[in-house]
């Protein structure tokens, strides 16, 4: 095949043609001068040497045109060939449009979810080196990465020589007043060198200033630019001016760049120092903050992972009873930000390139039946005297035009396609994956685009070429274009549709299996009932409510008028809702148990008496709370099954005593109660231990309203904030959302979600686009069979034994593609099972229902063409030629 | 005097090939050599030459190479590749079949 090389040789000469012709033109100014030369040196004048040279030479323009035409193509020659090719293809039209569709279809899905994955995982992080970036936090027993100790972190800080910075944040909410009424926003808490250390610089105003960070310090905040020109008005005169959160001013001293993003962090519209320590930082085994650090020059992530392992050891000697346990992570920070989306994406893109492959399988072997009905077009041409590489041209040139026209449309779809897939991502979850926002057709998406069009216009002229391998030629004037070529025709266009249907299995079997887990996953046990409940956030003002009387006057206040709507049934507060996570944990001790100082780590929930009524969780053991167990009254705790069983196996847990760490008097509480497992992490989270603790005695400001309903609970949302102000305008009410719409809404239901809905579509499409093909090839195949159908017929075969025949051929391709598809799928799928939940890679009804759809719906493309032959009638199929 | 059009086909290529085997040299010297080699009985004409050498370039036969002449004007000097070098060898042999199966025929008749 020296054809396609020699092709673009050629194709590279047409592009250069003015170079060509000047260096052809001087090569024979070169040659006339040299014979005239030779002439004057026989003793010819030098006027009529000139003339003889010239006129030896003959016609130049005639001889560079012969010297081209060995080269190049002439270009008329070239819009022949494209003329002809549009002539060719408009004339079937049903052929071009189902190619070209079909080739857009592939191109658009690929490019679309390439896109994605280019902005996501190819992209740079919009911060200074992002590849000399990492994530640093703590680990310990139940988590991989867990929050950094504040105490910890200065200490990291001050020993570490691995990073040249190493800077924390952390999450935070603050009431603010607008026209509207207060309002909670999100913030994050920093130390004063984290942008610095992200090389990022603030479009107004200036950075936090070292020693920003220290205790007495002013309260200055830099706000994002969307919160500029939302809050602000986008004035240039914000900086200087003072924002009041949580009744507090702030100079505002900065406006963060538009393009700002920190996935981590990613809703956070006001960005202020740590100089003044919470309760939590304060002590060194709360932990709260993640940190960013800088690799110093030729330090790796691994040997910074080294270094602060040997300094987390060290620090659990000092502190045994705090760091016990307490170890480090390091990882590239791009890993912590694009970590959880990435085998999505990857699994989207391997999904978009199999329906891209189905459709050029498919494209191929429409063009190979065309081939195959154009033999003796091209057996004519041939004797007419078209040289075979003109003939090849005009393959290549077809393929060209199919190629860049299913590009063009294909390039049109994914723009169609990103742009959408982006309006369906809600504010909330872009917030987590801003880098998204992004997306967009650059020049690595195009370069990616013309890429695979190019595979897929060699893989197109090749098929077409090879196919009518030039010997073959002359045959085709003689044959009907039947006999042997269409025996090595269905051989190969067999194979292809084998492959076609191989791959809709592996579509439909990964999409089946991505939405069986995603059902799965929302049919969890929740150990609780999730519909009927409306859920808002209640930020209490500290200045108001930072004593513990006052908090459980306004919060039973709070839950009363609530509980008085119409159509609520009960209210209730948690100081975290149920499926928002595990975390917030708490390290317990057991009286009356033998200690080593391990830390127990438990889920730790502040929740009010009604909560578990409320929630229709089951009481298991013991009693829930009373209203009037407050900070009077002994500490009592409810505990959750697991956590039973886990520290109390065979024994009954009600009336034991726990404390912390060190058994602190003023900490040993009483277990009153076992409770149902509430689904306290995310939906693919197992359930953790977790103690239940009156809020009445431990109180909070940010708060979970859950409030169960009698009649549709979307209903109840827009009174709650209602209802709430009237008691004090000043308490933030945000996040009203049903706890259905919460558990789809939350992170891992829509990454799971959005896969299973993508690879469905994906596997849609690729079972269309199979059944298309193998309808193509029995059809085609009883076409060419129809003389041999019609003797049968006439020497009597019956009907039902030409339906059989037709059948068993369509059933041996169907049987060998789904059964080779079946092993693919099983294999495929072992490789996302990271994304499975609940269900094992080879789930047999999800492979034995895929089988039968495949099965159903190839026997149904195999029927009308098996009918067609059947219905023969035998005298016409013999005259017929 | 014998004009390309009476060569037989695929001549011109070989001993185009085959001047080149000397050295590296432009589109007049390759024809005044074949002159002179030919003692001035073969006449390459130009329309034949170039045409020719498009061809052998296109095959990767020879290389193209723009370089000076003794005399300082620029030229492009064509030389033999590998592949050219091979080729020449077959087509040597062919036309030597040719040849002699020719004079046999001649001399039975």
């Amino acid at each position: 095949m020296e054809m396609i090389p020699r092709f673009f040789k050629r194709f590279g000469t047409l592009l250069r043609r003015n170079r060509f012709n000047s260096e052809l033109d001087e090569e024979m100014a070169f040659h006339r001068e040299q014979k005239e030369k030779e002439l004057r040196e026989f003793g010819v004048a030098p006027e009529a040497a000139h003339r003889a040279a010239v006129r030896e030479f003959g016609n130049t323009t005639r001889l560079k045109e012969q010297s081209y035409e060995v080269v190049g193509f002439r270009f008329e020659t070239v819009w022949q060939d494209l003329h002809f090719a549009i002539r060719q293809l408009r004339r079937s039209p049903g052929f071009t449009l189902t190619a070209i569709v079909m080739l857009a279809l592939g191109i658009g899905a690929s490019v679309a979810i390439f896109a994605f994955v280019d902005t996501a995982l190819i992209k740079p992080l919009p911060y200074k080196d992002p590849t000399t970036l990492a994530d640093v936090a703590e680990s310990g027993k139940a988590f991989r990465r867990s929050n950094l100790s504040y105490q910890d972190f200065a200490d990291w800080k001050k020993m570490n020589k691995v990073f040249s910075a190493l800077e924390a944040y952390t999450g935070t909410g603050s009431l603010i007043d607008t026209p509207s009424g207060v309002e909670p926003v999100p913030g994050a808490r920093v130390t004063a060198g984290f942008f610095r250390v992200l090389g990022v610089t603030p479009a107004l105003g200036r950075d936090f200033y070292d020693g920003e960070d220290k205790p007495g310090a002013a309260d200055t905040v830099m706000i994002t630019y969307q919160s500029w020109q939302s809050r602000f008005g986008g004035r240039p005169d914000v900086v200087g001016q003072t924002v009041k959160l949580d009744g507090t001013p702030n100079t505002i001293i900065a406006v963060l760049p538009a393009t700002f993003q920190f996935a981590p962090r990613g809703n956070a519209e006001f960005w202020k120092t740590m100089h003044e320590l919470n309760n939590c930082e304060k002590r060194r085994s709360c932990h709260n903050l993640f940190a960013v650090g800088r690799l110093k020059d030729g330090v790796t992530v691994a040997m910074a992972r080294t270094e602060m392992l040997s300094i987390a050891k060290l620090l659990e000697n000092q502190y045994p009873d705090s760091n016990r346990g307490q170890g480090a992570t390091v990882q590239p920070l791009y890993e912590q930000i694009v970590g959880n989306i990435r085998p999505i994406l990857l699994v989207l893109l391997g999904g978009a390139a199999l329906l891209l492959a189905i459709a050029c399988v498919n494209v191929s072997s429409l063009l190979l039946v065309r081939s195959e009905s154009r033999r003796r077009e091209i057996a004519v041409r041939g004797a007419l005297g078209a040289s075979p590489s003109r003939l090849t041209r005009q393959f290549i040139t077809e393929a060209l035009v199919l190629v860049l026209s299913g590009g063009l449309l294909g390039l049109s779809f994914a723009y169609c396609g990103m742009h959408v897939l982006l309006k369906l991502i809600s504010k909330d979850a872009m917030a987590y994956v801003p880098y998204l926002a992004g997306v967009n057709l650059n020049a690595r998406v195009l370069t990616f685009t013309g890429g695979i069009c190019m595979l897929a216009a060699v893989l197109f002229a090749m098929t077409p070429v090879l196919r009518l391998s030039l010997t073959a030629l002359r045959d085709g004037l003689n044959d009907g274009g039947r006999g042997a070529a269409g025996v090595l025709w269905r051989r190969i266009g067999a194979n292809l549709v084998v492959v076609e249907l191989a791959i809709a299995v592996v579509l439909l079997v990964g999409a089946g299996l991505l939405g069986k887990s995603f059902y799965k996953m929302l049919h969890v046990d929740f150990g609780f009932q999730p519909d009927h409940l409306a859920t808002a956030q209640v930020v209490l003002p500290e200045t108001s409510y930072a004593k513990g009387p006052q908090a459980v006057a306004v919060t039973r206040r709070i839950l009363g008028d609530v509980a008085a709507l119409p159509g609520v049934k009960s209210a209730s507060f948690a100081n975290q809702l149920p499926v928002s996570g595990n975390g917030n944990t708490d390290w317990i001790r057991i009286v009356g148990k033998p200690y080593n100082g391990e830390h127990n780590e438990v889920n730790g929930r502040e929740v009010s008496a009604d909560y578990f009524k409320t929630l229709q969780a089951k009481l298991i053991a013991g009693r829930f709370f009373a209203e009037d167990e407050d900070a009077s009254k002994p500490l009592v705790i409810v505990i959750n099954k697991v956590f039973a069983k886990q520290y109390f196996p065979g024994e009954d847990p009600v009336g034991r005593k726990i404390g912390d760490t060190s058994l602190t008097p003023t900490s040993l509480r009483e277990i009153v109660g076992v409770v149902d497992d509430v689904k306290e992490g995310g939906l693919d989270e197992a359930v953790w231990p977790a103690e239940y603790r009156p809020l009445n005695q431990n109180n909070d400001s940010y708060l979970g309203l859950v409030v169960r309903t009698t009649q549709d609970e979307k209903l109840v949302l827009p009174a709650l904030g209602t209802a709430i102000h009237k008691i004090d305008p000043g308490i933030g009410v945000v996040g009203e959302a049903t706890m259905i719409g919460r558990i789809n809404e939350s992170q891992t239901a829509y990454l799971h979600r959005s896969a299973a809905w993508l690879v469905g579509g994906f596997a849609v499409l690729a079972l269309l686009l199979g059944v298309v093909g193998l309808y193509g090839v029995v059809a085609y195949s009883v076409s060419q069979r129809t003389r041999e159908i019609g003797v049968r017929m006439a020497l009597g075969a019956q009907q039902s034994s030409v339906y059989r025949m037709i059948l068993k051929e369509a059933g041996w391709l169907t049987g060998i593609g789904i059964g080779a598809g079946l092993i693919c799928a099983v294999a495929v799928a072992a490789l996302m099972r990271g994304l499975l939940f609940g269900i094992r890679s080879w789930d047999v009804p999800t492979l034995g229902l895929v089988a039968v759809v495949l099965g159903a719906a190839s026997l149904l493309a195999s029927y009308f063409p098996a009918r067609r032959a059947a219905s023969v009638n035998p005298v016409e199929a013999l005259r017929a030629e | 005097m014998v004009k390309k059009s009476d060569l037989m086909p695929g001549t011109l290529d070989m001993m185009i090939l085959k001047t080149l085997t000397r050295g590296p040299l432009h589109g007049y010297g390759i024809a005044s050599s074949i002159k002179r080699a030919s003692d001035e009985v073969l006449t390459v004409e130009e329309g034949s030459l170039y045409p020719a050498l498009q061809r052998l370039l296109l095959q990767n036969w020879v290389k193209a190479e723009w370089k000076a002449t003794e005399t300082n004007r620029r030229a492009r000097f064509y030389t033999l590749t590998v592949a050219g070098r091979k080729q020449l060898g077959v087509e040597r042999s062919q036309f030597e079949l040719m040849i002699t199966a020719i004079g046999r025929v001649m001399q039975d008749a």
